[in-house]
């Protein structure tokens, strides 16, 4: 893709988030933290092709790949279990 | 089949989208988090069959164990954490997504072939990539100061010294330059070593960057970071050309920055003052001997506190971080429902910085069991202070100060307060008579409505419990 398009998708993007977090609620935005750091974790993406690219050979670039690959996977459990935790807390009056 | 894989993307992009706009109610929001991890394994799959060799899983032993290594661990730590340190934990997880993409960055750099057309890193994936990697090097560093800071490791205070925004600007200007210098000729290999010198000046500005903002000011720096880790991914994304990581990280750069806005709006701070640092350390007790007495101070005891409140007929609830500290929220429920079961009308106030992280309290008194339809947000309940009987503040101190309103030489003038002077009586949980954070006397503690409870949040709390339980 050039990089209009992609630039494109990333203004409307920063809208979108724009509009969405100012949706939610004050009371949850410990929560919203723990949430984003995990999708931003969809950085191991970029971790697995570095792995993935050397077929099974170790070297620097692939090593780099899983480390990324490791430290994206402490974050995403990391963090959706945490704002799970979190969100299991909040109840109602009974 | 390219279509195929970008639609998945496309996806799992969306699916992010929805778990944020899930929280905007505490209903919606556990279904919103599902959809956030669906969103996740979608792009992980994706990616493996886009780039990796077949449905063979023996390909991927490597990466299995490295996802199962990290989230093993990452879900002991979610599961183990107290509540009270959740800011730590989010500072330390910001630190990972930056590093993430530092390696990610190094990963691409050192094997073209498997990132780019070609094998060719274009002028325009070098910015974008060093751009990433510098961002996501100043998340990590920054982050760690932010964690240490937290977790008490190094001093809560700003740590400032002469010359150091100078300082600042020259490595980030240096920064920029090397950017330049790179990007200009990306696939020349005696340049490496601008792209190893730009990972070691974007850590340590980032250290110098988090170092001389004060403890008080963390949930403005956790917020930041959160956005940071979010333009990093999006850096890497452009590089990757990959939409999901581009949409996923702008949705978190303008949710940390919006986050920022909030925290900065509730002190009534710019976040260049914040960011410029030298505000807000965090031992009050330090100040203790420097507060000049203004008048008499009328001291209680747990017993005066649960008379007065146990004949009231509505109470009002404002916690802050010394409710954290002191972890007074179990205690503070029980008292609230014995409070609610001789009729008296029990809510909660809560300001947008008590704490150390954005919602941090609500989620401390979500843990306690207090249903979080009786906590309210400043706005929704500062004029209900006029018709309280009284005003229960445990652990806060600036955010209730009404030289906020007054007093415009204050450094915290400006800033939202909560009006618990309006209470027919304003009863204090402090460890000390000391100024909050911000250095300045409260003189609600020295009039006549107010009444001073000092010591240990929880202690006093479980004695006024305990009287309550013999009235």
């Amino acid at each position: 893709m050039d990089f209009l398009s992609l630039f494109t998708i990333f203004v409307l993007a920063v809208f979108v988030g724009f509009y969405v977090v100012w949706g939610v609620t004050p009371a949850l935005h410990s929560p919203l933290l723990a949430v984003t750091n995990a999708i931003s974790s969809v950085i191991i993406v970029g971790g697995l092709i570095a792995a993935v690219a050397s077929k099974g050979l170790i070297d620097l670039s692939s090593t780099m790949g899983l480390i990324a690959v490791l430290l994206a996977s402490v974050n995403i459990f990391g963090g959706f279990m945490v704002a799970q935790r979190m969100l299991a807390m909040f109840k109602k009056k009974k | 089949m390219d279509t195929i894989f970008g639609f998945a993307y496309l996806l799992s992009a969306v699916l992010f989208i929805l778990a944020l706009k899930g929280l905007s109610s505490p209903v919606s929001a556990r279904q919103g988090n599902i959809f956030g991890m669906i969103g996740m394994a979608i792009a992980v799959v994706t990616t493996l069959l886009l780039h990796g060799s077949g449905l063979e899983l023996g390909n991927y032993t490597n990466i299995i164990i490295a996802v199962i290594i990290g989230g093993v661990f990452g879900a002991i730590l979610a599961l183990k954490i107290s509540m009270t340190a959740l800011p730590q934990l989010v500072a330390a997880f910001h630190s990972l997504v930056g590093l993430a993409a530092v390696f990610v960055a190094i990963g691409a750099y050192k094997n073209p072939s498997a990132f780019f057309d070609g094998g060719i890193i274009t002028t325009g994936s070098m910015i974008e990539m060093s751009l990433g990697l510098a961002i996501g090097a100043i998340t990590f560093s920054g982050s760690v100061i932010a964690f240490a800071k937290l977790q008490g490791l190094v001093s809560g205070n700003p740590l400032v010294f002469k010359g150091q925004h100078l300082i600042n600007l020259i490595i980030f200007l240096a920064i920029l330059t090397l950017i330049y210098m790179i990007s200009v000729d990306p696939m020349n290999l005696s340049k490496e070593q601008y792209f190893w010198t730009i990972v070691g000046l974007s850590f340590l500005i980032g250290f110098l960057i988090v170092l001389p903002i004060g403890g008080a000011d963390m949930p403005v720096v956790v917020s930041m970071l959160n956005s940071y880790s979010g333009w990093a991914a999006c850096g890497i994304g452009f590089t990757l050309q990959n939409t999901a990581l581009i949409i996923t990280g702008a949705l978190v750069g303008s949710s940390g920055a919006i986050l920022s806005y909030i925290m900065c709006k509730g002190m009534n701070r710019s976040i260049v003052s914040v960011l410029l640092g030298g505000f807000g350390g965090d031992s009050d007790e330090a100040a203790a001997a420097a507060v000049s007495p203004k008048g008499n101070v009328k001291r209680g005891s747990a017993d005066d506190a649960s008379f007065i409140m146990g004949n009231a007929q509505k109470v009002i609830i404002v916690p802050g971080y010394g409710m954290a500290v002191s972890q007074a929220q179990h205690a503070l429920r029980e008292m609230c429902d014995l409070l609610k079961e001789k009729g008296v009308e029990v809510k909660y106030a809560i300001h947008p910085v008590a704490g150390r992280m954005p919602g941090h309290m609500n989620v401390l008194l979500a843990e306690a069991n207090v249903p979080y339809d009786e906590v309210f947000e400043l706005e929704e309940i500062n004029h209900e202070f006029s018709t309280a009987d009284v005003a229960f503040v445990i652990g806060a101190n600036d955010v209730t100060n009404p030289l906020a309103k007054t007093d415009p030489q204050s450094p915290i003038y400006g800033m939202p307060i909560l009006d618990v002077e309006k209470a027919a009586t304003t009863l204090f949980l402090k460890r000390s008579m000391a100024s909050g954070y911000a250095g300045v006397d409260n003189d609600l503690f020295f009039r006549d409505k107010t009444m001073m409870l000092l010591g240990d949040a929880k202690q006093t709390t479980e004695e006024i419990v305990q009287a309550l339980n013999l009235s």
